[in-house]
């Protein structure tokens, strides 16, 4: 049997240097430095990098830094929904600038925002003189790196809800009114689920985001060892006492992490879009 | 259920929609609601549902005052032009979602829903496609799915909004039959909105016309297609040919003084060779033939005005007419109205 050439007749020009480039360019940015990443840590024996990436303080810091963008992305996927609902279901006054302001953690230089934020919730800050007499420490405690992550999580759950909402019928939510649903059948059975696959999507967007950040957290994680220190700290650390191969040792585990995380995401994706697809 | 439309209103900013309707549905009738886009029936039927409300006026199900109920709590069945399916949902999980949303106590068990909707894809003769999703079916399988849902309810009153719009010709043709059958068979009182008036001739035990938010002619299809009430609704409803004629107690003759306008159908003008009474002479400009008739242009002599014939292809090849041949037009049958209307 003779199997198919990728190149059919098509009237859209360009296949190959396209697919050339692509290809190229997802190496050179993409694969090189991740395989650059692989080939350092390998310079460890076996035992050397079991001891490197299961040291309890960075076992600690794994616990801090995923734990805080999983719930940040949590509470994102919540709120985004939320704000985006707003955004595209209302008109009100100023709705385009609240439209612009969901793109500020996205522009904003991140140490800015950290430093912004740190001193908003430090003892003596608006917020922190406000919340620390209750009994509540945002600033230098593992909160605050969960509360930085939201910060910088927001747009991405904003932004990719925002489209699918738009083009969502009203019809369909008509209909199910017609068929006797109150408001939250129609939200829950209707609405949810048609937007669950942008919502899955904006919010691993935001757990990426915030795994990997670093700028805006530092300022106010207070860095105290097994208790506030993420991941990409370490690293920096690690870095600054000449331990590469450490360094890229934790690296690879957090990239191992997140791929995981992301594929199950995906996974997750696939199966809300079933119906899409078929 | 009969449904009783007393002098709604309804404004959309500048545009008034309805203006004062007042309307009966009779129980258990299929009634069409025809006019040109714009001419508010679709307001009007959303209103009916309870996805609008009327600015003045009120709506009653049986005598009983609806107005300000819920869409939700006035049990009717709304079937949208472009479907309005769940597309997360399979085919059997749309059809039972009205039944799946009902308070606990009222909800039917597992068992019986399944059942329910088996006899109602039955019904709509899709029974094998229970698991498929939306996006697997054709248009009109997507519209009869729609048409399961709503009826899953057990509606008292059906609505469908230009159910047929979205599909092309010979699907539109084949799915209005069915739904006149399928009608025939349950009996619910039903409401349709239309711009095709060969659909609501076709389906509707009566029809409403519709025209600038007010109801123009209500009737039977035969009514409504042989004494439209004005020449609005003779125009809406098929081909119109003008003649300036005087009236003689309903013997109608084509002439030149202008004391009232004679409405005339195409096919009810007659082609001849030979001159008679009440014919005009004419030229032939154009022939076309389109299915089972054939269409004649002819540009009637002095006046400059063009008629349009339709005759059978018998009896256009018997004429054997030719392009520039002179003939003679004769209506055989007119209506006419005082000449206040422009076409």
């Amino acid at each position: 049997m003779a199997t198919k050439p990728i190149t059919r007749n098509t009237v859209i020009p360009g296949f190959g240097p396209t697919l050339g480039y692509t290809v190229f360019y997802l190496s050179l940015i993409v694969l090189l430095p991740l395989s650059a990443l692989v080939v350092k840590t390998a310079s460890l024996t076996w035992p050397e990098f079991i001891a490197t990436v299961a040291a309890p303080r960075v076992v600690a810091s794994y616990k801090v830094t995923f734990g805080a963008a999983l719930a940040a992305a949590g509470v994102n996927a919540l709120f985004g929904l939320l704000v985006a609902w707003v955004l595209v279901r209302y008109s009100l006054p100023g709705k385009r600038l609240i439209d612009a302001l969901v793109d500020l953690p996205f522009a904003l230089p991140t140490a800015v925002a950290g430093i912004t934020l740190s001193s908003v919730y430090a003892a003596n800050g608006w917020l922190g003189s406000i919340l620390e007499p209750r009994g509540i420490k945002v600033a230098f405690t593992p909160l605050g790196i969960f509360v930085a992550m939201t910060f910088i999580g927001l747009p991405f759950v904003v932004r990719t809800v925002q489209p699918v909402l738009e083009e969502l019928e009203e019809e369909i939510e008509e209909a199910a009114a017609c068929l006797g649903a109150n408001r939250w059948q129609t939200f829950r059975r209707v609405l949810l689920p048609e937007l669950l696959p942008a919502l899955l999507t904006g919010f691993a967007l935001a757990f990426a985001r915030g795994v990997g950040e670093y700028g805006s957290i530092i300022f106010i994680a207070g860095n105290m060892p097994m208790v506030s220190e993420i991941t990409p700290l370490l690293i920096i650390t690690k870095l600054e006492q000449y331990d590469y191969a450490g360094a890229t040792a934790i690296a690879t585990v957090m990239l191992l992490f997140s791929f995981l995380m992301l594929l199950t995401v995906n996974l997750l994706q696939k199966w809300s879009r079933r119906h899409a697809a078929r | 259920m009969s449904i009783e439309i007393v002098s709604v209103n309804k404004q959309f900013g500048s545009f008034t929609a309805l203006n004062d309707v007042n309307l009966t549905v009779p129980s258990g009738e299929l009634t069409a609601l025809l006019g040109p886009s714009g001419s508010g029936k679709t307001t009007l039927l959303r209103i009916i549902a309870g996805l609008e409300t009327p600015d003045a006026g009120s709506i009653r199900f049986d005598g009983e005052e609806t107005t300000d109920r819920h869409v939700r709590e006035r049990q009717v069945g709304f079937v949208f032009q472009h479907y309005a399916l769940f597309r997360h949902m399979t085919v059997e999980e749309n059809v039972a979602f009205g039944l799946t949303v009902k308070p606990r106590k009222e909800r039917p068990s597992k068992k019986e829903v399944r059942e329910r909707v088996h006899e109602l894809l039955r019904l709509v003769q899709l029974e094998g496609l229970a698991d498929r999703f939306p996006s697997q079916l054709s248009g009109g399988q997507r519209q009869r799915v729609a048409l399961a849902r709503a009826l899953a309810v057990e509606p008292k009153v059906l609505l469908l909004d230009e159910p047929f719009g979205a599909l092309d010709a010979k699907v539109r043709v084949e799915l209005r039959r069915w739904l006149r059958r399928l009608h025939d068979e349950i009996h619910v009182t039903s409401v349709f909105v239309t711009h095709d008036q060969e659909e609501a001739l076709e389906v509707a035990d009566r029809i409403v016309v519709m025209n600038k938010g007010r109801i123009e002619q209500v009737g039977t299809p035969a009514e409504v297609y042989d004494q439209p009430a004005n020449p609005f609704v003779f125009d809406f409803l098929g081909s119109v040919n003008l003649f300036h004629c005087r009236s003689e107690q309903g013997q109608a003759r084509a002439a030149a003084p202008e004391l009232s306008m004679g409405y005339v159908r195409s096919h009810d003008i007659e082609v001849e060779r030979r001159q008679s009474d009440g014919a005009v002479e004419a030229e032939v400009r154009h022939i076309q033939a389109v299915g089972p008739a054939v269409r004649v242009e002819l540009l009637v002599r002095g006046t400059g005005k063009t008629v349009e014939a339709e005759l059978s292809r018998d009896g256009a090849e018997r004429l054997a007419l030719g392009l520039g041949e002179t003939v003679y037009a004769r209506p055989r049958k007119m209506q006419t109205f005082v000449a206040d209307y422009q076409i």
